[in-house]
């Protein structure tokens, strides 16, 4: 089962910045990066909980505003020599420019 | 289709390249690597404690099987190449497996020296130069007793220690009078000779060898003087000499080592050469510190980017001999021309020899301590003037006043479980463990596995003696200007000229004109390409705040928490009861809760959430206060004393010139935070001589102090000048921010800049050149038009800027 929810529209997503899903199980971190991709994780760094959405945004990558470990937004792989590992959530534009998030079927 | 891209030599130089070139281009080649020994990349100078039975093989592999296939690049091990056939662009091996090549990189290091000597072909004669070599020794002192080596150098001596280890009797024959004759002086070298000897090795020299004795396997050792000593064992451990024969059979130009030029080209232009194979200059080298720098610039060039060169190697030397510490470098001997600093302790076994030529030092040899071979090693390499430290050199660096926690502490004498890095708790231990087991070389590799030194960077100099220490002379010392991140090889400075000179405004304009590497910039070069455009450009720059911390977009300081802490200006930290209403009346509303007085005598308001921060700030301005940049690299305080208003010692109103120098500065964005302070007598209540600008006023005037910290590294101010008004101060002051604003580098606090360009070059620009001032002084006004604006007012008012503090749904 898979649930997708409208959660705004592409430009009220800053580029190479975040913005915040808040939901009863915790942040999603909603990203868009330079080229225009969109990629959503859990908005808590694995290192020690730093807020991902408030990183500097660079290729597909964040860096956690707390002790710069670099993320990678497509896996939610920390970059090596680091290790460890957010959740990622399917995200989606349409062509009007509607964001949609999948939160039920979450991408482990 | 991908370029063909060929390795032969399988060794450290070689895979050492081919790891910087991946760096650079990862999909430029299909690469090929063929290696005559059946390992992958191992650490070779890691043979000696293998040999002493302190390290197994696995220890010291430095690329498994694995990272070939990861990066796609078929391996040919065991394969010796034979044959070079320049004209159709093809390698062949002796088993027949042929490559073809665009660029061919030659890498096949050197063969050890074996004499030719009668005997020199019995079993139980061995070299020591790779894995076989020490397999066959270790064997060897399973079944027998007696060991002699050939050569009293660093080979030798390495070698005959770990075949004490492994429990033979060792005798070393050398040629020359003392011990290592080319790291060593005649003193060091008996130092040397005495310790071993304590150990249990003997020494048989001066002596010549004449004939290696035995029928099948050796059985003695004849020299030129008629004495014979038995042997089961003999290593030939006398030299080593560049591999040139397949260069040599392929016609490329060869004299002692394939000669190369400054991009590591061989007469063939499609072929380079790196490592001991190579002889650039008239110079071959043996070292692995060398081999690395060449690897970076041949790299550059087979990444198509082609602006590096290589100039030559300064090298340094140190035995690894557990238990005996020895540093050599340049040219100990002296001689003609030089002067020599001794100091001699053979109680201790400390003998500490330093050459200087024209005030700078040419040569060092350390034995016993040698805690400072990487600080002497630097600023031998530096050319660094030494005369106004000559009295205290000899004791090191931590007999330098003025150093802080810079490397204090010498790394060698601490324990395992001493803490070096205090922000990451990283003790001497594991960095040692990191550097062996993972055989890092440099400092970044250390920050990036450890953590140590990757936070506050006050235990780097610790850091990099750690580093030198373990790895010795194969430490890969990083160069004095680095390049501003992985992203570019320009330094901070050529970026700065850069953005001047060629008129650049945005920061893409600048990736571009400079070859940026990557397409987005990283979170190390895009705050400061945003810095040095808004503070070159003040006009026609667009700020980024996608390029900026998150403390310098939200305006406020990030906790650990998430939260964020909010610090109201309170100008020179004179407040009245109205405000300070307001504050309370702030904290109470948004619940914040912990409220504390800074450091710098503002009120700071911990753990406001992110969506209350614009309506906080609203309500603040209200009350007349605007943002504090508590959280910027900026002006942050300017702290006073009460002064002569008050206090029966001020001499000058120190408070109102304190809130006068606040209003005209704040709001300037700087390459670093920047902190000032005004004292209304020499007593300095306000601390001034700490701070990046500080005032003393005394009866006559004011004295203006630059270049202090009192974070990190404590360094107390330089006195800039004294000035007799207040319109003065405001002058002298603005114009300094302007010129550490236009010339300091991004990160870089007034402490280390006033080091770097040094105190008479301020005093130029500021007190000798009127004119000069005055500029100064004058754009820094300018820039100030664009940049005094509370960041809070324009936030809390833009609709579309507000929305962003808020989450952008709320999934119920």
């Amino acid at each position: 089962m898979s649930e997708w929810i409208e959660i705004g529209r592409l430009e009220d997503i800053p580029v190479r910045g975040a913005r915040v899903v808040r939901t009863p199980d915790g942040e999603v971190a909603v990203f868009r990066t330079g080229d225009d991709r969109l990629f959503a994780l859990d908005n808590r760094c694995p290192h020690k909980d730093g807020p991902l959405s408030e990183g500097i945004v660079f290729d597909h990558k964040v860096a956690c505003p707390l002790h710069n470990w670099k993320i990678e937004l497509e896996t939610g792989s920390a970059v090596a020599p680091d290790e460890g590992c957010v959740r990622t959530y399917p995200v989606e534009v349409s062509a009007e420019g509607v964001v949609r998030l999948c939160l039920a079927q979450a991408a482990a | 289709m991908k370029e063909k891209l060929v390795l032969i030599g399988n060794g450290m130089a070689g895979v050492r390249t081919l790891e910087e070139l991946l760096k650079l281009a990862p999909d430029l080649y299909d690469i090929t690597v063929f290696g005559s020994e059946p390992y992958p990349n191992y650490n070779r100078i890691l043979l000696s404690p293998v040999l002493a039975g302190e390290k197994t093989i696995d220890d010291i592999i430095l690329n498994d099987r694995a990272w070939y296939e990861e990066n796609g690049i078929t391996l040919h091990t065991g394969r010796t190449v034979v044959k070079i056939d320049r004209r159709n662009r093809k390698v062949i091996a002796d088993d027949g497996t042929e490559a073809e090549y665009d660029r061919l990189l030659l890498a096949t290091g050197s063969h050890p020296i074996v004499l030719p000597l009668p005997g020199n072909d019995l079993d139980g004669v061995v070299t020591f130069r790779d894995i076989h070599d020490v397999e066959r020794m270790i064997e060897a002192a399973r079944k027998y007793k007696r060991a002699v080596v050939i050569g009293g150098g660093l080979l030798g001596l390495e070698a005959a220690n770990g075949l004490m280890a492994q429990g033979m009797d060792v005798s070393v024959v050398h040629i020359a009078d003392w011990l290592m004759e080319r790291q060593l002086d005649p003193y060091a070298g008996e130092l040397l000779k005495r310790s071993l000897e304590e150990r249990g090795m003997k020494f048989i020299m001066p002596a010549v060898t004449e004939a290696i004795l035995g029928d099948k396997r050796v059985e003695g050792v004849r020299f030129k003087d008629g004495l014979e000593v038995p042997a089961d064992l003999v290593v030939m451990a006398v030299g080593i000499r560049p591999n040139v024969d397949l260069a040599k059979s392929a016609g490329l130009y060869c004299e002692r080592g394939v000669v190369v030029n400054d991009t590591l080209q061989t007469f063939d232009p499609r072929i380079y050469a790196v490592g001991e194979c190579v002889q650039h200059r008239g110079k071959t080298y043996g070292l692995v510190a060398p081999l690395f720098e060449m690897a970076k610039v041949a790299a550059n060039h087979l990444a198509h980017l082609g602006y590096a060169r290589y100039e030559g190697s300064v090298t340094s030397t140190k035995l690894k001999v557990t238990g005996i510490d020895l540093f050599s470098a340049g040219d100990f001997m002296g001689g003609e021309g030089t002067e020599e600093i001794v100091m001699k302790d053979a109680g201790h076994g400390v003998y500490k020899k330093l050459v200087l030529k024209d005030n700078r030092i040419v040569g060092t040899v350390l034995y016993g301590d040698t805690v400072d071979g990487a600080w002497y090693f630097q600023l031998m390499k530096d050319g660094t003037d030494v005369s106004e430290m000559r009295d205290t050199l000899m004791f090191g660096q931590h007999h330098l006043g003025d150093s802080g926690h810079g490397g204090e502490n010498a790394a060698a004498a601490m324990a395992d479980d001493m803490e070096v890095c205090g922000c990451n708790g990283v003790c001497k231990g594991e960095i040692v463990e990191a550097i062996t087991k993972k055989g890092l070389f440099t400092l970044d590799e250390v920050r990036a596995h450890t953590k140590a030194s990757a936070s506050c960077g006050s235990c780097t100099g610790l850091v990099e003696q750690i580093l030198a220490a373990t790895v010795g002379g194969d430490y890969d010392a990083s160069p004095k200007e680095k390049p501003l991140c992985p992203c570019t090889d320009f330094t901070h400075q050529q970026v700065r000229e850069a953005i001047r000179e060629r008129r650049l405004t945005r920061m893409n304009e600048v990736m571009r004109a400079l070859d940026w590497r990557t397409e987005d910039g990283c979170p190390t070069c895009r705050p400061a390409l945003n810095y040095y455009l808004i503070s070159t450009w003040p006009a026609e720059a667009q700020d980024d705040p996608a390029s900026r911390f998150i403390n310098e977009r939200v305006h406020a300081n990030i906790q650990k928490d998430g939260t964020y802490s909010v610090v109201p200006r309170i100008w020179g930290g004179v407040t009245t009861p109205a405000e300070l209403r307001a504050i309370a009346e702030v904290a109470e509303k948004y619940q914040v809760p912990t409220v504390k007085i800074t450091g710098g005598q503002r009120i700071d308001l911990l753990g406001v959430k992110k969506e209350d921060l614009p309506a906080m700030w609203a309500d603040l301005n209200a009350a007349g206060f605007v943002s504090g940049h508590a959280y910027g690299k900026a002006l942050r305080t300017v702290k006073t004393c009460v002064g002569s208003e008050w206090c029966r010692f001020g001499t000058q109103d120190s408070t109102a010139l304190g809130i006068q120098l606040e209003k005209v500065t704040w709001g300037s964005w700087m390459p670093h935070k920047f902190k000032m302070a005004v004292s209304g007598c020499p007593r300095n209540c306000a601390e001034a001589t700490i701070k990046d600008f500080g005032v003393v006023c005394v009866d006559s005037g004011y004295e203006l102090h630059i270049g202090g910290n009192g974070g990190v590294k404590v360094r107390a101010t330089d006195l800039l000048t004294k000035v007799a008004t207040p319109e003065e101060v405001i002058e002298y002051c603005c114009a300094f921010i302007q010129l550490y604003r236009e010339e300091g580098w991004y990160l870089e606090r007034t402490a280390p800049w006033v080091e770097r360009v040094g105190l008479n070059y301020v005093k130029q620009r500021i007190n000798e050149d009127d004119e000069g001032r005055r500029a100064l002084y004058q754009r820094f006004l300018e820039s100030q038009k664009y940049a005094q604006q509370d960041p809070w007012a324009q936030l809390a008012q833009e609709a579309s800027e507000k929305k962003k503090f808020i989450p952008l749904k709320q999934v119920v």
